[in-house]
């Protein structure tokens, strides 16, 4: 990131969002929403002054509500832009109209309160969409207790502690008592591989970052002693299983093959009922913390921006590729491509192939004047258009638009969206609308054609 | 040992299926059924494994577990499946499908006791709880256990001595044949 | 406001006191009940193996007899008998074929009309929590209280709570005054019938339950189930001589803690049929005289 940020051939533009997309392939017509961050990013040195004597506290989203942040803040770190943003939600000055602390002590003068939200639109000539997935809410498992119980966990909770510059310093903590742990169990597959809660994939990631976090648990902490309840083992990358053996081997890590029904409370312990199958037997643990590897689910407003863009998702919000062998990173609208877990879950080095492949895809439309399309596309007879543009409402792809000849209203066909579906042809009441090389004439043809050989071959003779 | 694949391996999969709609082909063998089943330590085999003998056609050694007599019909099970299948309907029907093949019945006391049970409200119409335990513990020789109990619940009123009857007994007695006459002509 | 009743046999003698106590506070809250007529057994669990026709047709003709007494709401207290004609009900206006073979085993046509109601959900939809909170005279408070709920939201047909975590039970509790706890055991197992025919596996699981009300420092477990009430209360001898505990927890019946809000009377709800008397504790909490 920091290093796109001082590339002359990149514009980062954070703190906005798309919000609609005109045009095709070559010729996007993006606009976008900026919002008002109210620091002035032309002025701002990044000196951390006014997040420094902001007086509010506030959960800190970054840290899953386990460390607090100022309301004028930037979310981690080593954030790009160096720059901080207002939350006007909680804001002394938006919310009360008083403070003001910020912006009386920034030496640059950045802090301005009167920022508005901007609208741009700018041309694009390929877009890659890159907008990453979310977790699974675990309370939807009420026999789990996420969200009741406090150490009951997710595996980003844990992730967020093991970090150094995390909330606890790099300090594995219960959140109920700040005391270090000792048996920790972990349950794979919450949300994923589960019909009943309309997630049967499997979330692909779990599986190596927690055997991740047993390691680095034992690591920093010897006497700790890790649980992985699993339903299978998919380590299926290189080194993978290696890695996953070496959790069981050098740092003693339990897999338990079986599922866990039921987590309850009992003192200041949590009592994990769950099934050995291998063993056949139920058994319980007493544990200290409970980590669930949640499933990786799509953004909520991931739909949203499909419909923005115009290119189709899967039943649970994922995007789909225009073909899952041959055209991985691009999606079905031309110009518009696919990377990390958007489409679907992915690891980083996954993530990190496919952003290559799809920005390797955007600079292949880029390098070229002209385009080369498929000529198995649409068009519209004008001549013989009664303008009714059914065709319009049909298209899947957006790719017909009205115009107006000699002041009549027609469709005309935009080539580069055209997919040759046919669905314009077959719904034109005047065969205005037909696909090169399968126009109605062509078709006509090639039955008589076909009827012309069978008549000479004598297969006609019993219909006649 | 026979092979696996000596005969029709979906046999008993599909008359399962067949007997009431559950799929245990859509088991995952997560485990999750035995993991959270209160009668899991006393049961020879744990549920998911009485799931997977369904799977491999295994009816011989599944009709002569006790897994099925000593389930509590808690439904823990079957609410918590990943996959949605009812797990202890399955129960349900492996109950009927043991007794209709005959075998040594894995949970002989419970079967006794059900048996009373319905017995109770043929005559009846309702059941009559101080004649249902009494039968039962003479049924399994074992007159005494429980009895400590008898004072005490007397004394508070819980066990009445002459039981109820309902006026339509009669009526009672004509469902039961009428119940047991149908499913015979239809087997 | 009448409303059809369908005890069921259990609360005919050994929960005797669950009868007893409903019948009065609903006749408190002006609500009178009117019993199915010459109802028969709901055939329980035992009948859907052994005979699953007769397992349908039984609950049936509860239905049919209910209508006949020209009644369109019935209560069931017990979870068992609740579950079992709500299923029904629902099974025969879902498949016609059912419904044909039911009629012609009890002799007489079930239309439909019968609308099942657990004593839970008619206290919450029908009599309403104002309702429930203006018939308060003498609220429970410092009575510490967890509810037991067994496998009621869970039973086919029951759609009347959270299964994993149920709260009805704790908000009737808050409303009456009393303090309603949290804890782990809210929905396991009490054994049900295989505490008369495989004893050891009932005490086990009872066992359980009750450490789990004891660590949370109760003065009594709140049922709605005659089953539950039934093991929890008069195992626990039994179990104390088995695990060398010494629990002496008493099981109220959750209309019997509405009654004690109510100010009805001792007898009249029927606590003194509990095997594990509540007089003393509701003497040191106030809420009963000597």
């Amino acid at each position: 990131m920091t290093e796109s940020s001082h590339d002359e051939n990149i514009e980062l533009m954070t703190y906005a969002e798309v919000v609609d997309v005109k045009g095709f392939v070559g010729n996007f017509d993006v606009t976008i929403r900026k919002k008002p961050r109210y620091v002035d990013m032309t002025k701002c040195t990044g000196c951390g002054l006014c997040i420094e004597k902001c007086p509010t506290k506030v959960p800190s989203e970054w840290n899953l509500d386990m460390g607090l942040r100022k309301s004028i803040y930037k979310p981690f770190g080593q954030a790009v832009p160096n720059v901080p943003v207002i939350d006007t939600e909680h804001c002394l000055f938006f919310t009360k109209g008083r403070c003001k602390i910020c912006q009386k002590l920034c030496p640059a003068g950045a802090v301005d309160y009167e920022q508005k939200e901007e609208l741009v639109t700018k041309k694009f000539g390929a877009i890659i969409v890159a907008t990453g997935f979310t977790q699974f809410d675990p309370s939807a498992y009420g026999e789990y207790g996420a969200g009741k119980f406090k150490d009951v966990i997710t595996g980003l909770h844990l992730e967020r502690m093991l970090d150094t510059s995390g909330p606890t310093g790099g300090h594995v903590v219960r959140p109920s008592d700040q005391t270090e742990p000792k048996n920790i169990v972990f349950i794979q597959c919450v949300g994923s591989r589960d019909e009943s809660k309309g997630r049967p994939y499997c979330s692909r990631i779990c599986c190596m970052y927690t055997a991740k976090q047993a390691i680095l648990l034992k690591d920093h902490y010897p006497e700790t002693q890790s649980y992985i309840f699993y339903i299978d083992i998919r380590a299926a990358g290189k080194n993978y299983e290696e890695f996953v053996k070496r959790a069981q081997r050098d740092y003693g890590a339990i897999y338990i093959r079986g599922r866990v029904s039921k987590i309850y409370e009992k003192g200041n312990k949590l009592i994990v009922r769950g099934v050995d199958t291998l063993a056949g037997r139920q058994v319980e643990l007493e544990a200290d913390l409970v980590v669930l590897a949640t499933a990786v689910v799509p953004q909520p407003d991931a739909i949203d921006l499909a419909k923005i863009l115009n290119i189709p998702y899967d039943q649970y919000g994922f995007y789909t590729e225009a073909h899952p062998k041959l055209q991985p990173v691009e999606s079905v609208t031309k110009g518009i491509f696919l990377t990390g877990s958007c489409q679907f879950p992915k690891d980083i080095p996954d993530s990190v192939a496919t952003t290559g492949a799809a920005s390797v895809r955007a600079c292949e439309i880029l390098s070229k004047d002209e385009l080369v399309l498929d000529p198995k596309v649409a068009f519209v007879n004008p001549d013989i258009c009664s303008g009714c543009l059914n065709c319009v409402e049909v298209c899947p792809f957006n790719a017909i638009e009205p115009i107006v000849i000699n002041g009549k209203t027609i469709a005309q066909v935009i080539p580069t969206l055209c997919h040759g579906c046919g669905n314009c042809a077959s719904t034109c009441r005047t065969s205005a609308a037909n696909v090169q090389g399968f126009t109605d004439d062509q078709i006509y043809a090639q039955v008589a054609s076909v009827f012309e050989i069978l008549k000479k071959e004598n297969f006609l003779e019993l219909s006649e | 040992m026979s092979y696996l694949n000596s005969q029709d391996i979906h046999q008993f999969r599909n008359r399962v299926l067949a007997l009431n709609g559950e799929d245990v082909s859509r088991c995952i063998q997560c485990g999750k059924c035995s993991a959270g089943c209160p009668i899991s330590p006393e049961m020879d085999l744990q549920p998911n494994q009485v799931i997977r003998f369904i799977q491999i056609n295994d009816p011989a050694t599944v009709l002569k577990c006790s897994t099925m007599w000593i389930c509590a019909s808690c439904q823990t099970c079957s609410v918590r499946c990943p996959e949605e299948i009812d797990i202890a309907k399955i129960m349900d029907s492996l109950r009927k499908l043991a007794l209709e093949a005959k075998v040594p019945v894995g949970e002989e006391k419970v079967v006794k006791f059900d048996e009373i049970f319905l017995d109770s409200i043929r005559k009846r119409g309702r059941v009559h709880e101080l004649e249902l335990v009494m039968k039962y513990n003479l049924a399994l020789l074992q007159p005494f256990k429980d009895a400590h109990l008898g004072p005490v619940m007397f004394a508070r009123g819980k066990l009445g001595i002459l039981g109820h009857k309902i006026k339509e007994v009669r009526k009672i007695k004509e469902i039961f044949k009428n119940s047991r006459r149908i499913k015979q002509s239809e087997s | 406001m009448q409303v059809g009743y369908y005890p069921g046999c259990s609360l005919e003698s050994s929960a005797k006191e669950f009868d007893l106590s409903i019948r009065a506070i609903l006749q408190e809250m002006k609500i009178s009940l009117k019993d199915i007529p010459d109802w028969n057994c709901c055939g329980a669990s035992p009948a859907h193996y052994l005979n699953e026709e007769l397992a349908q047709a039984l609950p049936y003709r509860n239905l049919v007899k209910a209508e006949e007494a020209g009644l369109d709401r019935v209560i069931s207290p017990c979870p068992a008998c609740y579950s079992h004609l709500k299923h029904i009900h629902e099974e025969v206006l879902k498949e016609t074929h059912l419904a044909d073979r039911l009629e012609s085993i009890v002799g007489k046509k079930y239309n439909g009309g019968i609308v099942s109601k657990h004593l839970l959900d008619f206290i919450k939809e029908d009599i309403g929590f104002d309702r429930l909170k203006s018939s308060v005279k003498l609220p429970l408070s410092r009575l510490r209280v967890v509810n037991y709920y067994g496998c009621l939201t869970r039973l086919p047909g029951v759609r009347i709570d959270d299964m994993e975590n149920p709260t009805l039970m704790d908000e009737v509790i808050s409303i009456l005054g009393g303090e309603a706890l949290e804890w782990s055991h809210k929905t396991e197992c009490c054994g049900a019938s295989l505490s008369v025919s495989r004893t050891e596996i009932a005490l086990r699981l009872v066992n359980s339950i009750l450490e789990a009300a004891k660590e949370r420092q109760v003065d009594c477990i709140a049922v709605v189930c005659p089953l539950c009430q039934s093991n929890l209360d008069t195992r626990q001898g039994d179990i104390n001589k088995r695990f060398g505990t010494t629990y002496e927890i008493p099981i109220l019946y959750l209309s019997q803690l509405i009654g004690l809000a109510q100010k009805l009377n001792y007898s009249q709800l029927g606590l003194d049929r509990l095997v594990t008397s509540p007089q003393n504790i509701l003497i040191e909490k106030g809420i009963i005289e000597k």
